[in-house]
């Protein structure tokens, strides 16, 4: 295979049409390559954003062959399997501005309301921290921000109830923040209401597109709807709580 | 070609289809449906039946315990008392429930893929009846009893007579067990409650013990799908062959 076609959409939200370039391939190629033929060789009004080149930055994100996925890891010579075309479009869950450069800031707004690590007074200090204590939250921290969780989340891509439902980036957020061997906040009432746990079907989509593999259902949101179920659905705890009067914030 | 037709549920979405994927996507749902489809139906069958439970020292996983119960002169099925316990602990299971919203329900199909009938309002787990799976947890406390009887059940299957023996059923009975455990114990909920629930592990001795085993809870969680279709396979399977023995269509296999 040394020719593929690329079917890339260009337009904005008023509407738009599939583009096809015809770009030569070579070993290694990787979608976010071939976008850059285009823009050099072929069409530089081509929209795209991107930055890392290296599966780090997170702004490549696009939906290639219908899925959510990072043009920059994404091979060629997976996409276009018997010669097929590569069909390249903008994240469908957010907006879009132009081509394949999409309004992601519905999720940094949504960070927004979250609030930061409050450190509890019998942190110890400096705070030095056990690697038993972070080996789990170290996960969640190697998020990149991508949104691909996001627009695959059929809560809000099918959906659309973006404002009962923080998405999959957001609950690892706060799971990273809830699981902290020292943040003093109760979050769980947030993750309950605000952010709505209880929305997610645990269907998974979140973890298959996941760039950095974080575990994102197994490890932080089934683990949330577990504390939520401790603190609102468990009479046996509840009652146990009461009886012990054992703080809500568990150690 | 304008391809401004499809959804456009938000003012300025993409004006493209959701669903562009030309692979096998369905693939998965399809063997989801008939693996849980069959079950049930075979489930469902044999629990009614009501005969061919038990041959020599075997008894069926559908029919343990052997628990009769009388109304008038008709005799409950004790497949009927048990199963709905087991089948609450599926039913509630995190990975089985992912498996059904997406087989059953559609919702989603498969990844990426437009749901069929655009549903008046989505809430997830978050309203009634769905919040009762937030009480899986008391679901897995009796799976626990269930697994103590079965464990039972399999050592009584090494006894034929009084004479210690052990024939292809008592094989299947210790398999059986043994992968229902696995399931049982690598299940979400325990995960949580052995130390998933807590956050500071090294703040105390308990805590640091507690790690320990949330660690290797974890590592079988992991694998918590297989073992979900492992287990379900082979109680099918467990009865099954007690069936086919009992009914005496094939001969038990005596190794000693
Ligand atoms: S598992 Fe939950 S958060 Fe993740 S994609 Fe599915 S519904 Fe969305
Ligand atoms: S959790 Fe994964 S998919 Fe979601 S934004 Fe972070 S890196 Fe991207
Ligand atoms: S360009 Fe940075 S993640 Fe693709
Ligand atoms: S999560 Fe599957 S049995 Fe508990």
């Amino acid at each position: 295979m040394d020719k593929v076609i690329l079917k890339v959409f260009r337009g904005d939200s008023n509407g738009g049409t599939e583009q096809d370039y015809e770009v030569p391939t070579f070993e290694g190629m990787v979608v976010l390559d071939a976008i850059h033929y285009i823009q050099i060789n072929l069409d530089s009004t081509l929209a795209c954003r991107w930055n890392c080149k290296a599966a780090k930055c997170g702004s490549c994100s696009a939906e290639i062959n219908g899925v959510p996925r990072l043009m920059c890891k994404t091979h060629v010579s997976d996409m276009a399997a018997n010669g097929r075309p590569i069909v390249v479009h903008p994240l469908k869950t957010f907006p879009v501005i132009r081509d394949l450069v999409t309004d992601v800031s519905w999720n940094y707004r949504n960070s927004e309301k979250i609030k930061p690590l409050q450190l509890a007074p019998d942190a110890p200090k400096p705070l030095v921290m056990q690697q038993m204590d972070v080996d789990r939250i170290q996960e969640f921290r190697k998020c990149i921000e991508c949104f691909l969780c996001q627009t695959v989340c059929h809560i809000l891509r099918n959906h659309n109830v973006k404002e009962q439902f923080y998405g999959p980036r957001q609950l690892i957020k706060l799971a990273n923040l809830d699981m902290h061997p020292y943040d003093a906040l109760d979050r769980r009432e947030m993750i309950r209401k605000e952010a709505g746990v209880g929305f997610c079907n645990i269907t998974k989509c979140c973890t298959e597109v996941c760039p950095e593999h974080i575990h994102i259902t197994d490890n932080g949101i089934i683990p949330l709807k577990e504390r939520v179920a401790d603190e609102y659905f468990d009479p046996i705890q509840h009652l146990i709580r009461k009886l012990s009067g054992a703080d809500k914030k568990k150690k | 070609m304008a391809l401004n037709t499809a959804q456009s549920k938000e003012a300025g979405r993409v004006p493209l289809p959701i669903n562009s994927r030309k692979d096998t996507w369905w693939i998965k749902p399809l063997l989801v449906f008939l693996g849980l489809s069959t079950f049930g139906i075979y489930a469902t069958w044999r629990a009614f039946e009501n005969r061919y439970y038990s041959w020599g020292p075997y008894l069926s996983p559908f029919y343990s315990p052997f628990l009769v119960i009388h109304i008038g002169h008709f005799a409950i099925s004790p497949a009927l008392l048990i199963l709905p316990f087991p089948l609450i602990f599926r039913m509630t299971c995190y990975y089985y429930r992912g498996a059904y919203y997406r087989a059953f329900f559609w919702d989603p199909p498969a990844c990426a893929v437009e749901e069929p009938a655009a549903r008046k309002q989505y809430t997830g787990e978050s309203r009634f009846p769905f919040t009762i799976q937030n009480l899986h947890r008391f679901a897995f406390y009796i799976a626990v009893i269930f697994i103590a009887i079965l464990a039972a059940d399999a050592i009584i299957a090494f006894d034929f007579n009084g004479h210690f023996g052990m024939g292809l059923g008592t094989l299947i009975m210790v398999v059986n067990v043994l992968l229902l455990s696995f399931y049982t114990f690598s299940c979400h909920s325990f995960r949580h409650l052995i130390g998933g629930a807590l956050n500071c592990y090294s703040c105390s001795r308990s805590g640091k013990t507690r790690f320990r085993i949330w660690q290797r809870i974890s590592l079988a969680n992991e694998r918590h799908m297989l073992f979900a279709w492992l287990s379900l396979f082979t109680v099918g399977f467990t009865d099954l062959y007690i069936r086919l023995v009992s009914a005496g269509i094939i001969h038990d296999v005596r190794f000693f």
